[in-house]
């Protein structure tokens, strides 16, 4: 057998973002001996490049904030199809995770009387975002990285060894997950560096892995989103839930080429950004959904006034949630009043000053004028929709995060379902990771604490495990694995996009069919050092395997809403809120089948206006509540 | 619009290694790392380099570009005639992995040596009061990517192995700044910087302020003054003479 290295953890986290390091603070604070696996160097995840904030309902700003209202927001913007649950823990334990993050050392912009300041975003009643400038990511994943290294600092003053608790494995892709009697065991993975082969043994698995915007052509996401989590649930026998919720940010950038895709924050709006068409219109007036109507400014006075009155004006429509302002702009270009390079323009410059924009969005002002030669101070910006988070993720148990189905595996942040439900609003995401991947952490140490034995790798798996991992080196049709990569984009883009049509998403399973035959006999050359082209054509398993669970899920809801469109089915339809698609592997395809939740309790339901959940509720969920007589 | 560039790119190991050339398609509007993965995907995919963002954020595709230490996604292909040579090598402070690819480790084991924040015990969350222009001195160092640029330019490490071990460069640097300008942190930075991390053998050149990404002004704003607050407490006569007066008890 191929030589291998092993370890042994208590806890095994994949990925190091905001969840995978949250959750391994929590792990290491049970006393637990805790790995931390990322593909990239430590620091480098996703999660930095989070732009606008973190929710939370501090009510540092506007003190009429609190979790109720954030949880609210948070039902509207997924259009009900939320668990309940997280979104009731989410708005709950939010403030208290970005106040924490102020004790690791974290420096958030401030308000006159000293707080942590907080900004408006699509979708939140509220000024609710802590933020740090626009690179609130960048704050929070070093914020968290210095965190871990300073428990290093205080195990190393113990125990004279910095990784006596916490180790954190960086450049290191994990391959699958290992169990022995229907318990997770351990995880097999390889360096990226040397090629070499790593198996560590550990009760609890936490999924920390992010997204799988890589499976589409146009897409906010770095390498890293190659749903790697999704589908190592999906092989380990665990689910997933609402994969067919995809979220095309309304706004990334649409030119030059090279960076199509690429994200212009929210804040942009948030900060008075208007969308204009090629005619110079405000466009946005035109798309505010019935459900929203009353929420929303219907003339540009009144949108203009809420800027500087929010109590006494409706907020301005380009502030709707992301799915809506998405289709705007698609609908716009299809239209032909889109700009140049087809998107639409984003404008700050007539109605903020050059010095304010400066130091309000420095990170865009920078990205504009050093990537695509723009001065927004002084010129619009072309954006259009990119592909930039999917809602649908492991089916797991709100308050511990352990993933139904597989013993051991937990999950959280992005790679988790459940959360946004058909939408995530802006700023939701940084707090997700913050709440969940604590309680993942919480739910992992105490599964492995309430353990008499830990269970064992099995060899035999393991020998299977390598020898598929090592399959990409015995592919024998010449094919390049970067060939079937851009054609799964392809596909994905064209066939299972931002507006999606049943006979395209057919079309699109028989492709996917045939890519994976492909995938299965793509060449690699060269040796296992640090070989993209090897890298990839694991990856691509993945994102094959996230590919067919979006476009299935998305076949089986024949309605719209939020991060799903039909063509065929083009409005929301009451009967299928209640239904929650869900998707497992047979060994060779993904299956779906339909699940329903527990409804929301009348305490959390009673939060809202009755004539507001008629919009959503059918009449006899509405009488199981006790109204709607 | 499109065109041929002429590329010489580093390729080997820790053994061995050598600029190979090659002739890569360029389109409008791209930057040097989509080149890169134009050669990877086409000639060359065992091709090794780090990326991630492709936007200026993560600091993840440094590389020597014409012997300037630079972002590889922030390189736009137009700054270069098309018809000059672009050669790319990896950083030469660090040992090489493979081709664009080094082993930066010496700066995670830097970064466990500088102490971590220490804040008020006293305070329950929520209860941390900041002056927004109180955070601004350190909110300007905490920009850093960690792309290691400086650390790689820097001649006190660049051509001389032997001083990573008692020099922490410029990325630490601003981390012990970022500190010792934080409202709420109680340590005391700078004899630590002085002592500890090798901050008195900058001589103050300003070669990693002009290879940083994110315009932190790390000589000015970070080590100058964290120099001269050394002076202050190490050589001002008064605190010599509390001292003195101190210790004779």
């Amino acid at each position: 057998m191929t030589e291998i290295e092993r370890h042994d953890f208590d806890v095994v986290i994949i990925g190091a973002g905001g969840a995978g390091l949250r959750a391994a603070i929590e792990s290491r604070a049970s006393g637990l001996r805790t790995a931390i696996i990322c593909k990239s160097l430590f620091g480098k995840a996703h999660t930095v490049m989070a732009e606008g904030g973190i929710a939370a309902s501090m009510g540092n700003v506007n003190s009429n904030d609190n979790w109720q209202v954030h949880f609210r927001d948070t039902m509207r913007g997924g259009k009900f199809q939320n668990h309940w649950r997280m979104a009731e823990l989410h708005a709950k334990e939010a403030p208290d995770r970005v106040w924490e993050l102020e004790t690791y050392g974290a420096l958030f912009d401030r308000t006159p009387d000293g707080k942590i300041s907080q900004r408006n975003f699509g979708g939140h009643e509220y000024p609710r975002l802590a933020h740090v400038g626009d690179r609130t990511g960048l704050e929070l994943i070093r914020t968290l990285q210095q965190k871990i290294v300073s428990l290093q600092q205080e195990d190393f003053k113990e125990s004279g060894d910095y990784e006596s608790r916490i180790k954190v494995f960086a450049e290191l892709t994990v391959t699958e997950i290992l169990k022995t009697d229907d318990k997770v065991s351990g995880v097999l993975g390889y360096w990226r560096e040397n090629g070499k082969f790593v198996m560590f043994q550990a009760p609890a698995v936490v999924l920390a892995t992010g997204g799988i915007g890589k499976s589409f052509k146009v897409t906010s996401n770095s390498w890293e989103g190659t749903g790697d989590g999704h589908a190592l649930a999906l092989k380990a026998g665990g689910n997933l839930m609402h994969m067919e919720f995809v979220q095309f940010h309304p706004t990334g950038m649409v030119w030059p080429p090279s960076v199509k895709g690429i994200l212009v924050t929210e804040s942009v709006r948030g900060d008075g950004g208007v969308l204009q068409n090629s005619e110079g219109k405000r466009f946005m007036f035109n798309y505010i959904p019935a459900i929203f109507k009353d929420k929303y400014a219907d003339t540009e006075a009144e949108a203009d006034g809420w800027y500087e009155n929010p109590d006494s004006n409706r907020r301005p429509p380009e502030l709707l949630p992301r799915d809506e302002v998405a289709r705007a702009i698609n609908s716009e270009v299809k239209a032909g009043r889109g700009s140049p390079h087809g998107g639409v323009f984003l404008d700050v410059s007539t109605r903020l000053k050059p010095e304010v924009i400066k130091k309000r969005l420095p990170s865009m002002w920078h990205q504009f004028k050093e990537l695509a030669d723009v001065d927004i101070t002084q010129q619009s910006m072309e954006v259009g929709p990119t592909c930039h988070y999917v809602m649908g993720g492991v089916q797991v148990d709100p308050d511990t995060g352990a993933a139904i189905g597989v013993t051991g595996l937990f999950a959280a942040g992005e790679v988790a379902g459940g959360m946004h439900g058909s939408n995530r609003l802006g700023g939701n995401s940084l707090s997700d990771l913050l709440v969940f991947g604590r309680r993942a952490g919480v739910g992992a140490s105490a599964y492995v604490k309430s353990l008499s034995t830990k269970p064992k790798v099995n060899e035999t798996d393991l020998e299977k495990a390598l020898n598929s991992a090592l399959a990409p080196f015995n592919g024998n049709s010449g094919e390049n694995p970067y060939t079937v990569h851009q054609d799964l984009q392809q596909v994905m883009n064209d066939l299972v996009g931002i507006i999606r049509d049943g006979n395209e998403m057919r079309e699109a399973i028989t492709k996917l069919e045939g890519l994976k035959k492909r995938a299965r006999n793509v060449t690699v050359q060269g040796e296992r050092q640090f070989n993209p082209g090897w890298h990839l054509s694991l990856d691509l398993e993945n994102m094959l395997l996230v590919s067919e669970s979006i476009a299935k899920s998305a076949l089986v809801r024949e309605e719209s809403r939020g991060g799903h469109t039909r063509n065929d089915f083009p409005t929301m339809d009451k009967n299928w809120r209640p239904k929650h698609v869900i998707t497992s592997w047979n060994g060779s395809s993904v299956d779906t089948k339909i699940e329903s939740i527990p409804p929301m309790p009348k305490e959390l339901a009673g939060l809202f206006e009755e004539e507001e959940l008629g919009k959503y509720l059918l009449p006899e969920e509405l009488v199981q509540l006790g109204m709607g007589a | 619009m499109g065109y041929l560039a002429k590329l010489r790119v580093w390729r080997g190991n820790k053994e061995r290694g050598e600029l190979v050339n090659y002739n890569v398609e360029v389109s409008e509007g791209e930057v040097l790392l989509d080149v890169i993965h134009r050669l990877q995907a086409t000639d060359s995919p065992d091709l090794a380099v780090r990326w991630n963002c492709k936007a200026g954020k993560c600091g993840s595709c440094s590389a020597e570009i014409n012997g300037k230490p630079s972002l590889m996604c922030m390189t736009r292909m137009n700054t270069f005639n098309e018809e000059d040579e672009v050669t790319v090598t990896p950083l030469r402070a660090f040992p090489v992995i493979k081709d664009l690819v080094t082993d930066v480790s010496f700066n995670y084991i830097k970064a466990r040596q500088v102490p971590a924040f220490k804040g008020p015990a006293n305070l329950k969350l929520g209860e941390y009061r900041m002056q927004q222009v109180d955070v601004e001195r350190s909110q300007e160092f905490r920009k850093c990517i960690e792309c290691f640029l400086c650390q790689d330019v820097c001649h006190v490490v660049r051509d001389h192995e032997e001083n990573k071990e008692s020099f922490a460069g410029p990325r630490f640097f601003i981390r012990l700044a970022e500190l010792d300008m934080h409202p709420l942190d109680e340590l005391d930075r700078k004899r630590e910087a002085q002592e500890s991390h090798g901050l008195g053998m900058c001589n103050i050149t300003k070669c990693c302020t002009e290879v940083c990404p994110e315009h932190i002004k790390i000589t000015d704003n970070a080590i100058i003054p964290m120099k001269e607050r050394v002076v202050d407490t190490k050589y001002d006569p008064l605190v010599w003479l509390g001292k003195t007066i101190t210790r004779r008890k």
